[in-house]
């Protein structure tokens, strides 16, 4: 609306009736409207409509908070920053050692902090990468593969079997729903033996594969989804199903963008997952294994490839985090249908 | 497979187990018949209820022959259908063959000259009429197609198999997932159950040994003794500890503006998700004095040499802890914050006029009454995740660690499944953790259940 009025007015105008003060004070209502998006609801389309609501929702909670002491803020600003440095001090330090001279990672008393940052420990790096009987490249091929086919892959089926267990009841639904809230309550490692066997017996092991296909049916992943694709109202469904669509034309032209969140998260956790794999005991050929593996090989080297394993670490790191800082909000918006009865 | 007293004893309980079904069973029909005829007296209840069965077995064979004679009708039925629909696809071929001719030449003509309105009309009409004719061969291909006659043999059965077949897209949506998740975890389930009574060595023919496994891991297998109570200690310290630290954290967070709680949820969460990052912390509990701890410690006077942490039993476990803590604020932290974002703030000022004073009372009056199914997923990965501390101690302690400090359950069964190759005896050891998962599991939702309530 601001901007609206200010452009009409042409420039001597505005010089005249606008002082610097109101210039000002439009232009931060106009940030603060374009900040909160209002925009009007009877011409968007049913799928804009259903994301504007959610979203406005979201938005009109923030509201000032009630009943709260100074003393409490205080209180809860120390226990926040001594908690969170904790957590980040790993972190702080691997960034940093990551950059450390080979003289300042083994001095004494250590210190945190760089004092001549230096690339070296990445020179070293690639020099190893040259040397080694394996190409590095190749593990960071390897993980890479690994990581992308079984994320694609697993967002791909589990949302497909969680559409019709969210929006419809078939005979078997509840069963198989059930079975993977059971599976939720043990880790993967109990059935490590029975599932090398069934590797060995379909010819699996020794290729990438025996880590992607288990990663395709993950089973928080389904749950996540399911969860959240229960919200989804059943109109839309049903208005596309009398448009001539078939289930899954509707599962991937309908519901597939309204639960972008949704994929997100199930891609961010999946994608930890296999990209800190180190192929375990399915992988035994050294060309084969991913970058996990030859990050514990480095680390094990012990003092001499200090500052080689925390470049590693580095790079090993920053991926998932990026990632995860690209995709926050969107995550956080999922895990609010996470809930289990 | 040897003639096992186990395998008897397991008989016998099957048996003993089926004949009570079975005279439960029989003593409720008697009941309902004694309900259903008050009046009569005992010997001739019994007459009646003879009387009765034979009547309904009778029945049962008339209708058995009903639907034999029927099923026949139908079949033969079936076949004259078939026979003429194909007959009738036949003829269609040709005539569109026939029609595909005439159209094509029709068709060129029509090109050659454009301008010709009477060509046109022809080249529109024939057009139509081959269509036709192309739809009805469509028609016909279709009635003997192979999902007619499924739709068939659905509609001549019970309620269950017309339903599986009108919600077939959702099974065609579902299986790719559900034959996966049988395959890597339905079976290896059931594997491991059966396998845990019996030896293999991966190159022979298992062989039944019954509770022998069992037997010899809790009474010689002093390892396994030290592994359940590692295990134990870390999960019942770092189980409930980092549930209540993920909620507690979440909680305080969930105070901040956005931009800073999306930072500290970063810096919060970021060390479950960046994986190998922990291997940062066998740098720092090194056991030169260049190691971060030591030198600190030595630093300000507090030791005057280096501990040996990595190395030392007493220490081991509860370094393994401290990391474990620092990696678990984990699905569950998020899935924290979200509930909390999702509370209804209504609520807040309506309990603020109510008379709610400070943060505690409102966490405890508002707050987690609504976040309850949170708290239960919640609750689920963190004790499932404590229960399977692995990885860490490995990394860290070394595997076998020193005198066994930092064994647990899983690496005892990964020394056995993967090292030693004894799967029955790894599938014992797996399938003893999978019933304490379960439990913890079913237990805690239990308690939590009852919290609000």
């Amino acid at each position: 609306m601001a901007r609206e009025k200010m452009r009409i007015d042409d420039d001597s105008l505005r010089e005249q009736i606008l002082s610097k003060a109101d210039i000002k004070r439009a232009r931060r209502q106009e940030k603060k409207l374009k900040k909160f998006g209002i925009r009007d609801e009877s011409k968007m389309g049913k799928v804009e409509r259903f994301f504007y609501l959610q979203q406005k929702k979201r938005r009109i909670k923030r509201k000032k908070r009630i009943s709260r002491s100074l003393g409490g803020d205080i209180a809860l600003f120390i226990v926040l920053a001594l908690f969170g440095s904790f957590s980040a001090y790993p972190l702080i330090y691997t960034i940093f050692a990551a950059f450390k001279p080979l003289n300042e990672l083994f001095i004494y008393p250590p210190r945190l902090f760089v004092q001549n940052p230096t690339l070296d420990n990445f020179t070293d790096l690639i020099m190893l990468m040259e040397e080694s009987w394996v190409p590095f490249s190749r593990y960071f091929f390897n993980t890479i593969f690994i990581t992308l086919a079984g994320t694609v892959g697993h967002v791909l089926i589990a949302s497909m079997a969680a559409y019709p267990l969210a929006k419809h009841k078939f005979p078997g639904s509840k069963l198989l729903f059930a079975l993977v809230v059971y599976s939720l309550m043990f880790a993967p490692q109990v059935t490590a033996t029975p599932s090398y066997i069934i590797f060995s017996t379909i010819g699996l092991i020794d290729s990438p594969w025996a880590i992607i296909i288990p990663a395709f049916s993950s089973s928080l992943g389904l749950y996540l989804m399911k969860q959240f694709m229960s919200d989804i109202p059943m109109e839309l469904i049903e208005s596309a199903k009398i448009d001539g669509a078939n289930e899954f034309q509707i599962y991937w032209r309908v519901v597939m963008p309204l639960v972008k969140p949704a994929w997100l998260t199930l891609i961010i956790l999946l994608f930890q997952r296999l990209w800190n794999n180190d192929g375990g005991t399915y992988i035994y050929s050294e060309q084969l294994k991913p970058l996990s593996y030859a990050l514990h090989q480095i680390v094990n080297a012990g003092v001499g490839r200090a500052g080689t394993a925390s470049a590693v670490i580095l790079i090993m790191m920053i991926v998932p985090i990026s990632v995860f800082i690209l995709s926050q909000t969107q995550i956080i918006e999922t895990m609010a249908h996470s809930g289990m009865k | 497979m040897k003639f096992s007293p186990t395998l008897y004893v397991l008989l016998m309980i099957l048996f003993a187990s089926a004949s009570f079904f079975i005279i439960t069973k029989i003593n409720q029909k008697k009941k309902q018949f004694a309900s259903k005829y008050p009046n009569l007296s005992r010997s001739e209840r019994l007459e009646r209820m003879k009387q009765e069965r034979l009547e309904f077995a009778q029945a049962k064979k008339e209708m058995r022959k009903a639907i034999k004679i029927k099923k026949q009708e139908w079949k033969e039925e079936d076949k004259r259908n078939d026979e003429i629909a194909r007959a009738n696809v036949l003829a269609l071929k040709a005539e569109v063959e026939e029609s595909k001719a005439v159209f094509e030449k029709v068709k060129a003509e029509y090109f050659a000259d454009k301008e010709n309105p009477e060509l046109e009309a022809l080249y529109l009409d024939t057009m139509k009429k081959h269509d036709r004719l192309c739809q009805k061969l469509r028609i016909e291909k279709d009635r003997i197609s192979l999902i007619r006659r499924i739709e068939r043999w659905s509609k001549r059965g019970g309620r269950l198999r017309r339903e599986l077949f009108i919600k077939r897209q959702y099974y065609y949506l579902v299986t790719p997932y559900a034959l996966l998740f049988v395959i890597f975890t339905v079976i290896p389930v059931a594997m491991s159950l059966i396998l845990s009574f019996t030896y293999f060595n991966l190159l022979e023919f298992p062989t039944w040994v019954g509770w022998e496994n069992y037997m010899r891991l809790f009474v010689d297998d002093k390892v396994f003794i030290i592994a359940i109570r590692n295990t134990l200690i870390l999960a019942i310290i770092t189980g409930p500890l980092s549930y209540l630290s993920a909620f507690v954290f979440a909680w305080l967070i969930n105070e901040l503006r956005p931009r800073l709680r999306a930072f500290m949820t970063l810096i919060f969460y970021a060390p479950s998700i960046s994986g190998n990052v922990y291997l940062v912390w066998k740098l720092i509990f090194s056991s030169d004095m260049y190691g971060y701890a030591n030198a600190f410690l030595l630093n300000y006077n507090f030791i005057d040499e280096p501990i040996l942490w990595l190395q030392n039993p007493k220490y081991i476990i509860w370094i393994i802890m401290l990391v474990q803590l620092w990696l678990s604020l984990g699905v569950s932290f998020l899935a924290f914050i979200a509930g909390l974002q999702s509370v209804n703030r209504e609520l807040y000022e309506a309990g603020a006029i109510d008379g709610i004073k400070n943060r505690w009372q409102e966490l405890w009056f508002i707050t987690l009454p609504q976040m309850k199914s949170q708290l239960m997923f919640g609750a689920v990965m963190q004790i499932t995740s404590s229960l399977a501390i692995a990885e860490v101690a490995t990394q860290l302690a070394g595997f076998p660690s020193i005198e066994y400090a930092g064994h647990t359950i899983i690496t005892h069964l990964m020394d056995y499944g993967s090292l030693r190759m004894e799967m029955g005896y790894a599938s014992s050891i797996a399938t003893i953790l999978f019933f304490m998962m379960i439990g913890a599991n079913l237990l805690v939702r239990k308690v939590l259940r009852r919290v609000g309530s």
